[in-house]
This record gives C-alpha cells, structure tokens and sequence, in this order.
C-alpha cells in the first residue's frame, strides 16, 4: 500500500509519539489545576507553545492552541467587527468558504477574491480588493490542491497601508515552507498539527495582540479566556514536538521531496496531453495536481485504490461530490479537465520506489502501455 | 488514562496502522479510519441507549456544552429567549449563559438547596412562555450531587422546551439511559471516565425537530454541526474507555464508594468537619469538605507535592476564589472559603487514601495550631 495523500492527513512521526506518550500515561492531570500533576501538564504546554512559536515566527503568547485548523479559521473570521466587510480568495478551504457565506447570510458584505489562471491573486485583483475597502482579508498561503503558494508578504504590505486586518490559513505551508508570522506582516494564521506529522485534534490561531479575539467557546478561561476547556494536553505536547522536528528538518525534508517530485513530473510528462496545474509557479515540494482530457478522476482514484496506492482529487473534506474542484474552476480550468483531476501529495516516507510503482500502475488505466 | 484507551488510541496515529483522515472517502486507508469512527460511535451509543446517527464528536464537554447552549439558543431565537440553568453549573454553562445574556438572551439561574438540589418544582415554575431550554448537570463536579434528571426530563417531554443534561461528571460512572430518560441533548467528556482529553460527544434526540446553529462552519462534518478533520484516534479512545466504564461500573462505584467511607470515617475523627452537600444522592468519589479555622488555599499549597486536592473545579483554581456551587447553595463563611474538593477514581487505592487522609489530618492540626499562635 502506498500513500500518496499528505495533504490530507499525515501519519504520525514515531517520535512525536514518543513524546506523547507520558502524558496519555503517567502525566495526566488538569492543567489548570494547582498539585504537582497540573503543573506538569501546565510546563508541557508553555513548551509545546514555544516549539509552535518558533516554526511559525511569533512569540508564545501570540498562540491559542485550538481543536484544529477548522477552529482556528472560523476563530479568525469571527474577528470581524460589527458590519464589517470581509474578503476571501477564490480558492480557499471550505472552513474558510462557509463561514464566509454565514457571515454574508447574516448581513456582512462579503467579496471573493479572483485568481488567474496560475492561481495566483494578481496585482488587478489586488486593486479591486482595496477598493472594496475590506475589514478583513483571508488568503490562504499555499493551496491544499494546486500547492501555489501566494506573495502574502506583497499582499499583507498593501494591506497595511490601508488599515486592512490580513488573516491566512497556512494550515498546507506548515512544514513546508518556512513561515515568519512577523516577517509575512500579516494579523492571524491558522496552522495545524496533523498535517505536519503531529496528532490530529489539535491547531492554533496565531494572533496579532492588536486584534480583538471574540471566543466562540465559552467557560473555564483557558488560553488566555480566549478558548475555552481543558487542554489536549498530549496532543498540543505532539504538535509542539512535531514543530519541533519540521523546524529542525526542514531544509533535508524538502530536499528529500524535491527529488520525488521530479521524479514524478518527469514520469508525468512522458503522458500525452496531460497537464500539471500551475507547474510553472512557486509551489509546495510535496504537491502534483494534474488533470488528463477524456479521463473520469473519480473512476481512476477508485482504480488505484484498487491496486493499493491512495490519492486524491481535491481536499478530503470537500471529496465526493461529483462536481470539479472550486479551486480548479476558480483558476479558469474547463470542467472536464477540472474533473480529470488527481492531487498527489508526498510525504517523509515515501521513496522514489513509490513513485515509479504509482507510475506503473497509473499507465495502463489511463490507456498508455500494458500493466507489469 | 485506562491503558485499554491507551493502546486504542496509539493504534490509530502511525502509518502502519489506522492513522488516516475519516474524510478521505476515496482511498482504503481513509475508509478503514471513517469505519473506525463510525464503529466508536455505535459503541458509545450502545452503552447510552441511543442511535450512533444522534451522537456528534466535539473537543470535549466544554464545545459540547457551549455547542447544546449556544446551539439551541440561537437557532430557536424566534421562539423565544428564556433560558433556565442553575447557579451550580460548570463554567462552561454558566460563561456560555452569560455570553447569550450579552446579546440579548434572559437567563433563570436556579439556586439549589444546602443538600444540591434543583427541585422539579423549581424548574416547572420558572417556565416562562418565552423559555426554549433548560440547561442542568447530571451530577455536580465539585460536590458530586447528583440531581433526579430523569424526573426533570420526564415532566420537560410534554413541554416545548429543550432539556440539555451536561453528564460530563456522571457519564461513565452512572447510567444514562437515553431511551428511557427524554433527554434532549447530553454533554459528555473523554478525559473524566479514564479516556482521552480533547474529545468529548453531544447527544441530540432528533425530536421536535431539534435543529442546532453550529459553532463553526467548514468541511461539513458530523451532519455539517462540527466540521473539521475527526481525531480518529482520541475518538477510537474515548469509545473504548466508556466502553470500559460502563463493564466495570459497578465495581468502580463499590470501589470509591468503600474509599469514600474509609476516607469520610477517618478525616471524621478531627473536630471540626463539614462534609458539605447530601452524602446520600451523590458521586461517591468526590468528597467535599470543610476544616473550622483552616483556609482552603493554605491546605492545597501545603499538601500540594504530596495529595492532589482542589478548591473548586480545575478550571476555576488557577485564580484562587471561593467556590460559586457552595455559595449557591448558601454555604457561607469559614465553610466556604475553606472547602476542599477530594475526588478519587478506579486506580486510587486503600493504602493512598489511608496514606492522604493522615496527611490532612496532620496539616489540618499543625495549620490550627500555627493560626492561634
């Protein structure tokens, strides 16, 4: 069986379990509580939040550990003020698409921004963006599907002279890139734990302490009042670890993806009419999204499956659905092409051995060579 | 942690094993994690006596709580805007009733009698036609009282008004029977029945048409009321502890309960003891207590590398205040500002309890002494 769907959920770096595991065992105790098992749950945290901070380049107390990366984006669009006017890029995940839509069935102003065929938001967008004279402005970093990443230091500047709040989901970024809140400029930033080989269930929000925080979860007063219930203790102690080993590795980790990539679109390419999207553009190490004419994607990922290998279409959360990829159709890509489509995403684990099987076995059930 | 949850849930996080997104429909490792969940679900359900499609995953009691409250309260605005709690809920409840009052939401704070409770009569004669939900916990969690929920559910069933039941203390260690109890929406908690933390469950009875206003909004999962990728592994652990709750309840309860009375009998022997709240209807692992002459914050900071005691809940002891369950129900004075909470569990044994109760007794006397010097 080979796994070819990292961006949908990472397995778990045995030493990220490791790390874990004292605090499922022996180190069980509240948090908030004032005895000697509290306190040590209360220290395991404050380190998990400084090994967080320093992958993501803010400081400890700008990070609310939350249930995950969903929490952590409706957190950031529930910072619009009273009537305030939101804007969203085209080709967001849907935990930032449907609370947009919820915020504009209450009555905000809401705007979608364009991208151009690359996936890019351009200079023009940009303007038009301004003009709408936003509150706030959510921009995902990299895209889970395509893996482009955007200019959001570009973006968060022109936004700043304006007053503008600039939140973004960097839940794909994480690990892959490396991520300077400060430097980036920007206000709020969502990660997540489990997709950089740390536990699911758990994320942050990080915050510029200039922007009010409305809670969505009440009671308690954990994270500075902010959310509210007894903290994952163990998981935050496996993100904070997870962070720990993408900071340290980040540089091998991206090598190590680099040469499958290649490898892959260099097989790729070999295939008559196929088209990688966005592959002239800056993209995640990890992520191959590609399309062939005539053929039906959901009927290939069956097929693979099948034969043992697991990839996707688009993000998990929004799979079958039968309808092309938002992302895709935002980009300008005709629909049976968009439907066509199939998103590799590579992980620590796998070997070129993966990729050249992948390959193998995709050719004969798209009509190019006999199966081995 | 029960190492049977343990285990359950270091089988669902690496890639040999169980490890992907419930969500991932399209290949067999996200199949295999969606079945897994679903399994839990029923599991759990199993033991509650309800349908597995009626029972949500969230990040614990407190979500769920804030989920039941907040859910009801804003998705049936048009039908009115009363609220009834009581004074002696958990912060979860009450924060979460304080946020609504913000906005614009009535709400009753029932106020329990010296013993806990809430009477049924009490509840009825607060109904206003504007109430859509009452909101009590099943038994307390600083005095483990456990309130006659059955009786409440059962005079709520014929009137149009939700009844949410916050069982995150009880769960596990009473029974809950949901096809027998009309209850409509039930908070539970992982981590308080030896399962992990950071996952919790809502119950909601699909009954006149029970409708939530979600917390957050994104991937549409658990019937679009909690969207975000499920944490297989925590929700394979909570299913498999209350599993194991449930097999060994009984014997869990003779346990704590013969701790209770080895404990109670032996801190009984000083002079000036309150045990506070009925002794009779309640948890018999939580012991809530009062020393004459002896402040609660001076006895947990004494014992504190040694006995792991508290002063209210642990989400309130962060900051040291007087407990607001004993104030509402009109405990006052040294009473008040000197209960300790003693809560003990299956893996608490004789020889710890022996052990614990001789050294309150000890720093009980030795803090009387130093006060009147």
């Amino acid at each position: 069986m080979i796994y070819l769907d990292h961006n949908a959920t990472t397995p778990i770096d045995e030493r990220v379990l490791d790390a874990m595991l004292p605090y499922l065992k022996s180190f069980y105790g509240n948090p908030s509580s004032l005895y000697r098992q509290g306190r040590f749950a209360h220290t395991a945290i404050n380190r998990a939040r400084e090994q967080v901070a320093a992958l993501v380049g803010s400081s400890p107390s700008q990070i609310i550990f939350t249930s995950g990366g969903t929490e952590a984006n409706n957190m950031a669009l529930a910072t619009l003020p009273k009537e305030g006017r939101l804007a969203i890029s085209a080709i967001e995940h849907p935990s930032i698409t449907e609370p947009a839509l919820r915020l504009k069935h209450k009555g905000h102003e809401v705007s979608f921004v364009d991208v151009d065929q690359h996936g890019l938001i351009t200079e023009a967008a940009l303007d038009n963006l301004i003009r709408f004279q936003p509150n706030l402005v959510s921009i995902m970093l990299a895209n889970n599907e395509t893996g482009v990443i955007q200019d959001i230091a570009v973006i968060a500047s022109r936004l700043t002279e304006k007053g503008i709040l600039l939140h973004s989901d960097a839940v794909q970024a994480l690990g892959k890139l490396p991520i300077g809140f400060d430097r980036l400029g920007i206000h709020l930033m969502s990660v997540s734990s489990h997709k950089i080989y740390g536990p699911k269930g758990c994320g942050a929000l990080i915050f510029d302490k200039n922007v009010a925080i409305n809670p969505i979860i009440f009671g308690g007063g954990q994270e500075q009042g902010l959310r509210a219930g007894t903290e994952n203790v163990a998981a935050i102690v496996g993100f904070g670890k997870a962070a720990e080993l993408a900071q340290a590795e980040l540089v091998q980790r991206n090598e190590h993806l680099a040469v499958l990539r290649n490898l892959l679109e260099n097989c790729l390419t070999t295939i008559p009419g196929l088209t990688i999207f966005a592959q002239a553009m800056q993209r995640l190490p990890n992520t191959v999204q590609f399309g062939i004419p005539e053929i039906d994607g959901e009927m290939l990922l069956m097929k693979l499956d099948q034969k043992g290998v697991a990839v996707s279409s688009a993000s998990a959360c929004a799979s079958g659905g039968g309808k092309p990829s938002p992302v895709l159709t935002a980009m300008g890509i005709e629909a049976g092409l968009a439907k066509s489509a199939i998103r590799i995403s590579l992980g620590q684990t796998n070997t070129e051995a993966d990729i050249l099987k992948f390959f193998n076995l995709l050719k004969p059930l798209i009509g190019q060579g006999s199966s081995s | 942690m029960a190492p049977e949850a343990v285990e359950a849930l270091c089988d669902s996080l690496t890639l040999q094993r169980n490890f992907a997104n419930p969500a991932s429909l399209q290949h067999g490792f996200g199949e295999r994690a969606y079945n897994l969940v679903e399994t839990s679900r029923t599991k759990i359900a199993r033991y509650l006596n309800c349908k597995s499609g009626d029972l949500i995953f969230t990040s614990g009691a407190t979500e769920s709580n804030n989920l039941a409250i907040k859910g009801i309260a804003l998705d049936s605005q048009r039908n009115g805007n009363h609220i009834i709690t009581s004074a002696s809920e958990h912060k979860a409840v009450l924060d979460t009733c304080k946020y609504l009052e913000s906005i614009g939401f009535s709400v009753t704070y029932l106020r329990p009698d010296i013993e806990g409770k809430i009477s049924l009569d009490q509840v009825l004669s607060a109904i206003t036609t504007e109430t859509i939900l009452v909101s009590l916990m099943h038994a307390n969690n600083e005095t483990g009282y456990i309130q006659n929920i059955d009786q409440i559910a059962k005079a709520l069933e014929q009137q149009d008004v939700f009844f949410h039941v916050d069982a995150a203390q009880s769960a596990g260690k009473l029974q809950i029977n949901l096809a027998e109890s009309p209850i409509d929406l039930l908070s539970l908690s992982g981590h308080k029945f030896y399962g992990p933390k950071g996952v919790g469950c809502l119950y909601v009875r699909n009954r006149k048409g029970t409708h939530l206003a979600p917390l957050f909004h994104g991937g549409g999962q658990e019937h679009g009321l909690r969207p975000g990728t499920l944490p297989t592994h925590q929700i394979a652990g909570i299913a498999t502890a209350f599993e194991l709750a449930n097999n060994v309840r009984d014997a869990d309860y003779e346990h704590t309960k013969a701790l209770q009375q080895a404990f109670t009998k032996q801190l009984g022997k000083l002079d000036g003891v309150y045990f506070n709240g009925n002794q009779e209807s309640k948890l018999p692992n939580i012991i809530n207590v009062s020393f004459e002459n002896v402040s609660a914050d001076a006895l947990i900071i004494a014992l504190r590398d040694e006995v792991a005691i508290a002063s209210g809940s642990a989400c309130n002891s962060g900051a040291v205040e007087a407990s607001h369950v004993l104030r509402s129900m009109g405990i006052e004075g040294d009473r008040l500002y000197g209960a300790v909470r003693i809560s003990f569990g299956r893996y608490t044994t004789l020889e710890e309890i022996t052990w614990a109760g001789q050294r309150i007794g000890e720093e009980v006397m030795r803090l009387r002494e130093l006060a009147l010097e």
